[in-house]
């Protein structure tokens, strides 16, 4: 946990350090007649999380904070398995929408998550990972004419447009 | 008088068939919500907002009200019968409502949480019928710089009274501004912070998705890690001899209803409290008052009843800054209000001048929603315990397939999904290591109008900042800011000399 908490405060530390560097990119000060300057609202905040990040800092030298103090993991070895199995691929599934469409790619996380985490059963998981890309299409494609993203998948959709649309 | 009619008015729009569904819906959608540990009105209201592009702002507003509703007086229901709360704001209800439930008086508890929530309810919603007219009266005065101020003084009372580590809480504030900072500069016209020149980063970023990453995605990886191990539920009995008995006994509890209300409305009026220090605070009352404090902790009543009614009271009570001068009460009214900005509404008081239909719709809609969550709630306890009953593995992985869908759909943009995948799995870490997300989400809500107003306010002062200090609106105001911000520092050094 202690080694956890200096690691996101650098980190945090560096991405303020960033963003101030990013906003000066505008001008920062007084423009004559048009008042603070673009970058001026996010430079000021961007150094103000700076400091922000320093007191964490010194507050991790002294062992103020709470995770500074702790000496428990930051995450034992079950919940970087747990935190893995999970992040892991809702990450390849949203990359999966970029080839495939949301209407193939959900089902596949769906059937991972519920029959290989949740060890229920076949029917259970079919069931719900038929109806849920089914559902979706009907209320965001159908009703809100929201169209999802459909990859490479699109031109199975044509009948169905034409169907309903 | 005017009120009155207004209010009259308000029920005319509240019951028409479409937003009387609405309701109905919201309030059961809510109830399940707050029921389902790991997930309250916030999470609901995040991943089901991009849902309401279907209805009109009003409906749309109706809707999510009734769900924030819904899930208040669904909280207890977790907590009673699991000894978990099902949201956040029901934590002070496991208190009493657990050992009641392990006596085999779980429906005595259960009955008690649905009474003192109505209570709650009905008693804020008159409180802020009152409050709400006067207040928007006299917010029309404000300019630039009381916008300001009082934006500071929202922000402030997360530092001072929130009781997060401090240099986190100031992090966590200044990161939702600047990334609500991000993409076109509203007053130039120039691009800025364009991160490594991706196209996306030029349309800004969107609340919701940050919203949806923390209280979606993270909301869920938290829970995944912390509920291990199996919960066993209790038996409740349910009967309408047992429900006639129980209300009769509850008439005893009338004032730690009432204290309860008024406690939650008012904690729930200010940003960084809101509704679960309210119901602790509430139950904290009730304890001192009580002649046989003693007892609470191990199966009282009024342990059950004054944190329900304070966590309903003050969920109406954070709707009251929301709607009359644009600054959210809770997490939740600041996804309400990002919505409104969304649905072409300006948040402030002047919607009570322009869109009175919409304001007095949904006031009065509160109203209704309150009668039907607690009849709802009454009626098909049975039904909500047996949906708990539904496998978190089932749930979780919906609710991520819920939150990509909705990432995706205000802006239409997988750059979007990806961002909040990021908000998430980051939000998730840092939560860990006790940085409060909360004012974050508020921060990035409420940047886009910060700025702008302090950009303007120095613009008419010609750069002199004592302007925000020399009106008198916004000196009080800031005064109250510093005072938040010096008063933990203050105690902190107290401490330390005590020590010395």
């Amino acid at each position: 946990m202690r080694i956890a908490e200096l690691i996101m405060a650098v980190l945090m530390a560096v991405f303020s350090a960033y963003l101030m560097w990013k906003s000066a990119e505008l001008p920062i000060g007084w423009i004559e007649g048009e008042g603070p300057g673009g970058g001026f609202w996010p430079f000021w905040l961007a150094s103000i999380m700076l400091v922000s990040c320093i007191w964490i800092l010194v507050r991790w030298v002294r062992r103020i904070s709470p995770p500074s103090k702790s000496t428990e993991p930051f995450m034992d070895s079950a919940a970087i398995r747990s935190f893995i199995a999970v992040a892991g691929p809702l990450a390849i599934c949203i990359g999966l929408i970029h080839l495939i469409g949301v209407y193939f790619s959900v089902p596949i996380f769906l059937v991972y998550y519920i029959r290989f985490l949740g060890r229920h059963s076949w029917p259970t998981t079919l069931s719900i990972s038929f109806a849920t890309p089914v559902a979706a299409f009907f209320f965001f494609d159908i009703v809100l004419r929201i169209v999802l993203p459909k990859g490479y998948t699109e031109p199975l959709f044509y009948p169905l447009y034409d169907m309903f649309l | 008088m005017e009120t009155l009619l207004l209010l009259a008015d308000g029920f005319g729009i509240a019951f028409l068939p479409l937003n009387l569904v609405l309701i109905i819906v919201g309030v059961t959608i809510g109830l399940f919500i707050g029921a389902m540990p790991g997930l309250g009105s916030v999470n609901g209201v995040a991943i089901l907002l991009p849902m309401t592009f279907l209805v009109p702002p009003t409906g749309a507003i109706i809707f999510l009200a009734a769900i924030y509703y819904g899930a208040m007086y669904g909280g207890a229901i977790s907590s009673i019968m699991l000894g978990i709360p099902g949201a956040s704001t029901a934590v002070a209800t496991t208190f009493d409502g657990r050992p009641l439930a392990l006596k085999g008086q779980a429906d005595k508890a259960l009955i008690g949480a649905a009474v003192a929530s109505f209570v709650g309810g009905t008693l804020s919603i008159i409180l802020f019928t009152l409050f709400a007219p006067p207040l928007a009266d006299w917010a029309l005065a404000f300019g630039d710089p009381e916008l300001f101020a009082l934006m500071m003084m929202a922000f402030a009372t997360f530092v001072g009274l929130s009781g997060d580590d401090i240099p986190k809480t100031l992090f966590s504030i200044c990161i939702g501004l600047v990334l609500s900072s991000v993409g076109l500069d509203i007053m130039s016209g120039e691009p800025r912070l364009v991160f490594l020149d991706i196209v996306g980063f030029m349309h800004g970023i969107n609340f919701l998705v940050l919203a949806i990453g923390i209280y979606g995605i993270g909301e869920m990886l938290w829970t995944i890690e912390t509920s291990r191990g199996e919960l066993t539920m209790s038996k409740a009995v349910i009967s309408i001899e047992r429900i006639v008995q129980h209300l009769k006994e509850l008439l005893r509890t009338w004032f730690t209803m009432i204290m309860g209300s008024v406690v939650g409305f008012f904690v729930g009026i200010l940003p960084a409290a809101g509704a679960t220090p309210g119901a602790l605070m509430a139950y904290g009352f009730a304890k001192t008052y009580s002649k046989t404090p003693e007892e609470f902790g191990k199966g009282k009543i009024e342990g059950v009843v004054a944190p329900e009614a304070a966590n309903n009271a003050a969920s109406t009570g954070s709707m009251l800054p929301m709607l009359t001068l644009g600054i959210p009460g809770s997490p939740t009214t600041a996804i309400l209000l990002g919505g409104m900005v969304i649905w072409g509404l300006v948040p402030g008081p002047m919607l009570f001048v322009d869109q009175k239909e919409f304001v007095w719709g949904l006031i009065a809609s509160l109203y209704a929603a309150n009668f039907f969550a607690a009849v709802i709630n009454i009626a098909f306890i049975p039904i909500f315990l047996w949906m708990l009953r539904m496998p978190f593995t089932i749930l979780a992985p919906s609710i991520f397939v819920l939150c990509i869908i909705g990432g995706y759909a205000p802006t239409q943009s997988m750059h979007d999904v990806w961002l909040m995948l990021i908000f998430g799995v980051v939000g998730f870490l840092m939560r860990k290591l006790d940085y409060p997300m909360a004012p974050a989400v508020l921060a990035i809500v409420l940047g886009p109008m910060a700025e702008p107003s302090l950009r303007q306010s120095l613009l008419v002062s010609d750069g002199d900042i004592t302007v925000f200090f020399t009106r008198p609106i916004s000196g009080v105001f800031m005064a109250i800011a510093i005072v938040l911000l010096v008063m933990p520092m203050v105690q902190s050094l107290r401490r330390r000399m005590k020590a010395a």
